[in-house]
């Protein structure tokens, strides 16, 4: 597996839907208003257990095809498919991890991990239980009865993060989640990150304009180009990830990864 | 907001700053009336006396009950209808459309000049007091509302909808919450401007209650007494606010309680 660098493929134009993509999109295509084109028919696989990425210069449209899939936006043509069913709209499947972390400014840790499951009316016991399972999980432990703005923006990001785990969904879909946090609490997270979806089995969606960090942490990329967004290719890194985290970051493969996309990337940036 | 080892120690040097600010004001109130500024007007110590005389023979209390009377109805009916209508302005266009124009004329018009029209409508009884109570302190409350409700944050929305909250959940458990501290202010604005639209009609229309007490006692030049009552708005205005920030803090925003 370390031998080939990496593996791209230029997405081809009809797939069949497949059970190892627990997440298909076909044919997306989005205009905001007349003039501006967002994504230019985009059609892509998310396997299941995989972490994907999506990653491109600012405008090329992936938050756009990332809050299509979540159904909090509508595509202007295309579908979703989730688990091979065509959806339109948020689903439980699905969770969201919000780039400015959106918690409810006026409720604890506690009710804003549960929050997900209040507004699928699960019992208080039961969520309350649940949510401190998951305040465990990301490291929050002792900040249950604490509200959000008495946390640092990491901490607001573990809790926003620990939300969209406890409704137990298939697929999270998080946006741009460590932009608005210090560079050294993003590396921690990512580590963190990766060590908890290897616990928890989660398919992950991800959407970042960090090369290094859509190299560090997943198993698939899309790049994507810019006005309209397509597809400009998928790059499989292929790093062992039973490596500690600083010998990823030392790796001869991650290092090249990141080099090829850079140097693919730099030509949209003139 | 400082930050403190000990937030005890700093919650009570809030409080001691807060008491010398007041003492201070009445300490100047002291010295102004007997310099004297004017011959109209009185001492702080000839003020508070009078206030304790027309409390102790019990002409204050009656005053307060004519008084409250249309101020705690105007302001209930404001309060209500004015909150159901600004949310139903923020969450519908064609509401918004239809009664924006009619609650940013009436905030803009010098109410204490149709006062007198009401009278013409209403007569001079209690209706009358309570219609001025609303004109003034509906389109405040109405229009904050409004705001607030429009302009709640897209992300909470669009996270409550990622978690398939329905529309009511939605509304109920993150727009108004979020709404609340502005909805709150216009509240503690519209109370504010009930007192003065309940004290300009016991002016203007039939002195009863406390406007009876301030215009008699200008007239036989008892400023003291007129100043008295004047005072007495002033304290009970500034409790009702404050509760009205209770009420906030513990049902709405209890995250307010810890920032302060």
């Amino acid at each position: 597996m370390m031998s080939s660098a990496t593996a791209i493929r230029q997405p081809d134009e009809m797939r069949p839907l497949s059970n190892e993509n627990i997440v298909e999109v076909r044919n997306i295509t989005k205009y905001y208003g007349s003039d501006i084109h967002a994504l230019d028919s985009i059609n892509l696989g998310f396997p299941t257990g995989q972490m994907t990425t999506l990653l491109g210069p600012s405008g090329c449209g992936k938050t756009t095809l990332l809050k299509i899939v979540a159904g909090l936006l509508e595509a202007s043509g295309g579908e979703v498919f989730v688990k091979g069913e065509p959806v339109t709209g948020p689903g439980p499947e699905r969770a969201f991890v919000f780039q400015d972390f959106a918690l409810l400014p006026w409720a604890t840790v506690l009710r804003n991990v549960a929050f997900g499951l209040e507004l699928t009316h699960k019992p208080k016991a039961e969520r309350e239980e649940k949510a401190r399972h998951y305040i465990a999980e990301v490291g929050l432990s002792g900040f249950e009865q604490k509200y959000p703005h008495e946390l640092s923006g990491g901490m607001r990001q573990r809790v926003g993060l620990a939300r969209a785990l406890a409704v137990d969904a298939d697929v999270l879909l998080m946006d741009e989640p460590f932009s608005a946090v210090d560079e050294q609490t993003r590396r921690k997270f990512q580590e963190d990150l990766l060590h908890l979806l290897a616990v928890e089995k989660k398919t992950v969606i991800f959407v970042t304009h960090s090369i290094e960090e859509a190299v560090y942490v997943s198993d698939q990329i899309v790049l994507l180009s810019p006005r309209p967004g397509r597809i400009h290719s998928i790059i499989r890194p292929e790093i062992s990830r039973s490596k500690s985290p600083d010998d990823i970051r030392r790796d001869k493969n991650y290092l090249d990864t990141v080099e090829e996309i850079w140097s693919d990337l730099r030509k949209y940036l003139d | 907001m400082a930050a403190s080892d000990n937030p005890n120690s700093d919650l009570k040097n809030v409080t001691l700053y807060r008491v010398l600010s007041i003492i201070g004001v009445f300490v100047l109130w002291e010295i102004g009336g007997l310099v004297p500024i004017s011959v109209a007007f009185p001492t702080f110590s000839s003020t508070m006396l009078a206030l304790f005389e027309m409390t102790a023979d019990g002409r204050m209390i009656r005053a307060f009950g004519e008084t409250l009377q249309p101020l705690a109805i105007g302001v209930l009916i404001s309060g209500g209808f004015g909150i159901a209508i600004g949310v139903g302005m923020g969450l519908n266009r064609l509401f918004q459309w239809m009664g924006e124009p009619i609650f940013v004329v009436l905030q803009a018009s010098p109410v204490a000049a149709l006062i007198p029209l009401i009278t013409y409508a209403y007569g001079i009884g209690l209706t009358a007091k309570t219609v001025a109570v609303i004109i003034l302190a509906s389109p405040i409350i109405v229009l904050n509302t409004y705001k607030a409700v429009r302009n709640a944050s897209p992300t909470l929305i669009q996270m409550s909808r990622s978690f398939q909250g329905t529309r009511l959940q939605e509304i109920v458990k993150v727009i108004i919450p979020n709404a609340a501290p502005v909805i709150f202010a216009g509240l503690r604005l519209g109370v504010a401007a009930g007192f003065i639209g309940v004290i300009l009609a016991e002016l203007l229309i039939t002195p009863t209650g406390l406007g009876d007490i301030i215009s008699y006692h200008r007239s036989i030049a008892e400023y003291a007494h007129m100043y008295a009552a004047v005072f007495s708005i002033i304290v009970f205005s500034a409790v009702m606010v404050g509760l009205l920030e209770k009420v906030e803090t513990n049902y709405f925003r209890p995250e307010k309680k810890k920032g302060q």
